[in-house]
């Protein structure tokens, strides 16, 4: 048990590793050479957060290489990676605006561990952040050595090889703030022509094809392996070490055809967990000291309310899977392409599993088909590379859905237990919040209340859960938003009344205004409607739902119009920003109405996308998105706050629009298999 | 493993295929042709999206074998001769019709097929034509935008 009063509790507390022991140094000098003449400015990250995310021991804190050369071409080297949040984007933006430059002129490299500096990896909205101000201080300081800008007109010292000036950034240097405009994707022409590759697009010559051998259940061990019907198959390479088993063939479906021909008995040991018992197994165990301020601060309430929320293990569902090439050398140096957010946690994974120094360990991250906090994880990597290993020749390796499904991490399962009291005037008078494993983000509330407590109980998973789109804060937003509602009610009170009420946060109030005005709350005249709000990671954002009634029994209720409103500081470009709060809404309309991971006897039984119903077209109602642009502040992520308020604002409309207080998340329950046809008819 | 001769976006080409090779595996791993995307194997997700004869199919479920000698296009063969895109591929990027971009290329596939059929489609039209592709980035607003903007070629 953690009290949570004063930490930033949940830096994705699931993959983060402690840093390697040994860290050995790129040979500067070598890659340096490689840049060619021009300037090069190498920026350091603010030394206390280095020191904050990696520990004390932090081997080295450089946060970015900036290069120009003596033809005008900037490269910009950086360990974030693209992901389909347009970091490429908003990166290059900081870097072009603050030189005065082309953004053609512009090149990114990023995620790749042999080129850029070590980067933790590219999640908890900190790529805007952090790195952006990073860029922008090094686009500055250069600059700053040639004023006029006009790259036309620079001198060099000399000609030839060798970067000339390898400058610090002083403290005199000072970036400006973004300029705010929607400048396209970069690369976009290469998405809309199939020509942009991905991981699992990567191809190098004489490259194979793997296939993993694997059992139905978790845990389960190899109790008899028979090779033998496979090998018979031509250009087949079946490997198998200890519970390792894959297969190697020309094509996917000759490797698929090799994997089933082996003959495996596999074992398991009994899972007792499954979806219909996991909310009490989570809580089984756990403690809450009795704390008499609370109680008597209850007792003294005019009104109060008890109650319990759950939240279901959710899955990613990245659009690519996860996927790798994996090359070896004839010295024994690896080579990896893969899909991930985490490159260098990747190398280090691989180095780990092959008893490798990481410097002869290359990871290399083309974009990958998305991750919301799902690929942090090198497995697949790991995978492929043993399989090249025995076949003696670059290996792919995609991960089907159905793997991708069982085998990666989910979004944790959590219970929410949540008491509070009002007075007369409809404040709030005690507030007791306890959450058993779904995670500690977002978890404090943003209302005033003076008896309180936050706690966070860790637990037993029986799934593999990891990082997710705002982490545990969609949980605990959806736990206090809709107790807040059920609380308004109680007090006889508008929702949005007794919210802004009860907050004092100047940023949380404009969100929270901002979103009921465009949705005219108040004045719409249809039932079924539900607000919510909340902050997390320098973002705020308020959300109104309207929902009408389901038409039959059966049927879910119809979302039928959503109003995002979100801050983030000063906006960098408003449109990838639209978009970001666009797509994180829609991500949450899955969580809220309908995902959910069934499971039983250490099975999954909805692991596959015929199965496990995610959002499609005729989910999606009309969202407007009001953002609101703070140029005085900096700028916050927004890959992930803006999901938040979405469930509870859902939850809190199909209340209104029904009469029915769902308590639970997903709100409404997929019943067995979900096809195409029958997602389509909700 | 026989040989097969299929026409892909306008050319004569030649492959490999056992009788369980998909033609989404055709294109991807002896054509080089990798715009049409694995996403679920099961025709649920549509990024494999391609057209043989004109009509959009799910190539991740269809043999290879059983549209030998038919006309297949996919994303790549979209655009015209002189490299212009077709007018859908245009206001995809006008309207920020995706974010990884992953789903886009059958997205694309998806819609050109509906606007060949309802060259000004209605809400329903395109909730019918598009409901099998998914966009976990969730932009499916945006396609939708793209749709009924798109000027028909």
């Amino acid at each position: 048990m953690i009290d949570l009063r004063v930490f930033e509790l949940e830096p994705e507390r699931y993959e983060l590793k402690a840093a390697p022991r040994y860290r050995f140094e790129l040979d500067r000098r070598g890659f340096l050479k490689t840049l060619g003449a021009g300037i090069l400015i190498v920026s350091f990250l603010d030394r206390a957060d280095a020191q904050r995310r990696r520990g004390p021991a932090a081997p080295q804190d450089v946060g970015s290489w900036l290069h120009i050369s003596t033809a005008g071409k900037v490269t910009v080297f950086t360990g974030k990676v693209e992901v389909g949040q347009n970091s490429r984007t908003a990166l290059t933006q900081a870097v072009a605006e603050e030189l005065g430059a082309p953004h053609s002129s512009v090149e990114m490299v990023m995620g790749d561990t042999a080129r850029v500096p070590y980067d933790m990896g590219t999640f908890g909205s900190m790529t805007t952040p952090r790195m952006a101000p990073v860029l922008r201080k090094a686009a500055a300081a250069a600059r700053k050595l040639w004023p006029p800008g006009d790259w036309s007109t620079l001198r060099f010292d000399a000609a030839g090889e060798g970067v000339l000036h390898a400058a610090m950034i002083g403290e005199d240097v000072h970036p400006h703030q973004p300029r705010g405009e929607s400048i396209p994707k970069v690369n976009g022409r290469e998405f809309v022509t199939g020509g942009h590759k991905y991981a699992s697009d990567m191809q190098v010559p004489g490259m194979l094809y793997g296939r993993m051998i694997r059992p139905d259940q978790y845990s389960a061990v190899i109790e008899s392996f028979d090779a033998a019907p496979a090998e018979k198959l031509p250009g087949v390479k079946v490997v198998r070490e200890g519970n390792f088993a894959g297969v190697v063939a020309g094509g996917t479906s000759a490797a698929a055809a090799a994997a089933k021909a082996c003959r495996v008995e596999w074992k398991a040991p009994a899972a007792k967990s499954s979806s219909e018992t996991i909310f009490r197994d989570l809580k089984a165990g756990a403690k809450v000291e009795p704390r008499q301020d609370i109680e008597v601060a209850l007792a003294k309430s005019k009104s109060k309310i008890e109650q319990t929320y759950t939240v279901a293990y959710i899955a990613h569902v990245p659009l690519e899977p996860r996927a790798s090439v994996a090359q070896w050398s004839s010295d024994g140096k690896l080579t990896v392409w893969t899909g991930t957010q985490v490159p260098f946690g990747v190398r280090d994974e691989l180095a780990e599993a092959f008893g490798l120094q990481t410097a002869d360990v290359h990871v290399m991250m083309p974009d990958t088909g998305s991750g919301y906090g799902g690929k942090h994880s090198g497995e697949c990597a790991v995978e492929a590379a043993r399989l090249a290993k025995s076949a003696g020749k670059p290996v792919k390796l995609v991960w089907t859905r159905e793997e991708e499904f069982m085998w990666a991490y989910f979004r944790p399962a959590g219970v929410i237990d949540v008491r509070s009291g009002i007075d007369d005037a409809g404040r709030l008078t005690a507030w007791d919040f306890h959450n058993y494993n779904s995670g500690g983000s977002g978890i404090q509330t943003p209302y005033n209340v003076s008896v309180k407590r936050t706690e966070f109980h860790n637990a037993e998973s029986p799934l593999r859960q990891g990082s997710y789109r705002g982490l545990a804060a969609t949980a605990n937003h959806f736990a206090r938003e809709v107790q807040m509602d059920e609380l308004a009610h109680l007090a006889k009170m508008d929702p949005l009344e007794f919210r802004l009420k009860n907050m004092s946060d100047p940023r949380l109030k404009a969100v929270l205004t901002a979103a009921a005005e465009k949705f005219q709350w108040g004045r719409a005249t249809k039932p079924g409607c539900g607000i919510a709000c909340g902050f997390e990671k320098g973002g705020y954002v308020a959300c109104c739902a309207e929902v009408a009634p389901p038409v039959a029994a059966g049927k879910l209720p119809k979302i039928t119009r959503l109003v995002v409103a979100f801050e983030c500081g000063a906006i960098v470009n408003p449109k990838h920003l639209a978009m970001q709060v666009e797509g994180a809404t829609v991500m949450g309309i899955g969580g809220a109405m309908f995902e959910a991971i069934e499971f039983a006897g250490g099975r999954l039984l909805n692991g596959r996308l015929s199965q496990y119903r995610v959002p499609r077209f005729r989910d999606v109602p009309p969202i407007e998105v009001v953002l609101v642009d703070r140029k005085d502040l900096p700028s916050a992520g927004a890959g992930e706050t803006p999901i938040v308020g979405v469930a509870p604002a859902i939850a809190n409309a199909v209340y209104a629009a029904t009469g029915e207080r769902l308590h639970g998340l997903p709100l409404f329950k997929a019943h067995g298999a979900q096809s195409r046809s029958e997602a389509g008819t909700n | 493993m026989a040989r097969l001769m299929l026409t892909v976006n306008g050319a004569r080409r030649s492959a490999d295929a056992a009788p369980d090779t998909t033609l989404l595996e055709v294109l991807r791993e002896q054509l080089d042709l990798t715009g049409a995307k694995y996403g679920c194997g099961e025709g649920q997700c549509g990024a494999c999206t391609v057209h043989v004869d004109g009509s959009p199919v799910r190539s991740c479920l269809l043999k290879a074998a059983s549209v030998a000698g038919r006309s297949i296009t996919t994303i790549e063969g979209l655009a015209d001769a002189q490299g212009d895109l077709h007018p859908l591929q245009k206001v995809f990027l006008e309207a920020g019709a995706f974010q990884c971009g992953f789903c886009t290329s059958g997205m694309i596939m998806s819609g050109v097929a509906l606007l060949k059929r309802h060259p000004h489609p209605t809400e329903d039209q395109i909730l019918e034509a598009m409901q099998g592709n998914i966009c976990r980035c969730g932009m499916f607003l945006r396609v939708k935008e793209a749709l009924r903007t798109a000027v028909p070629a």
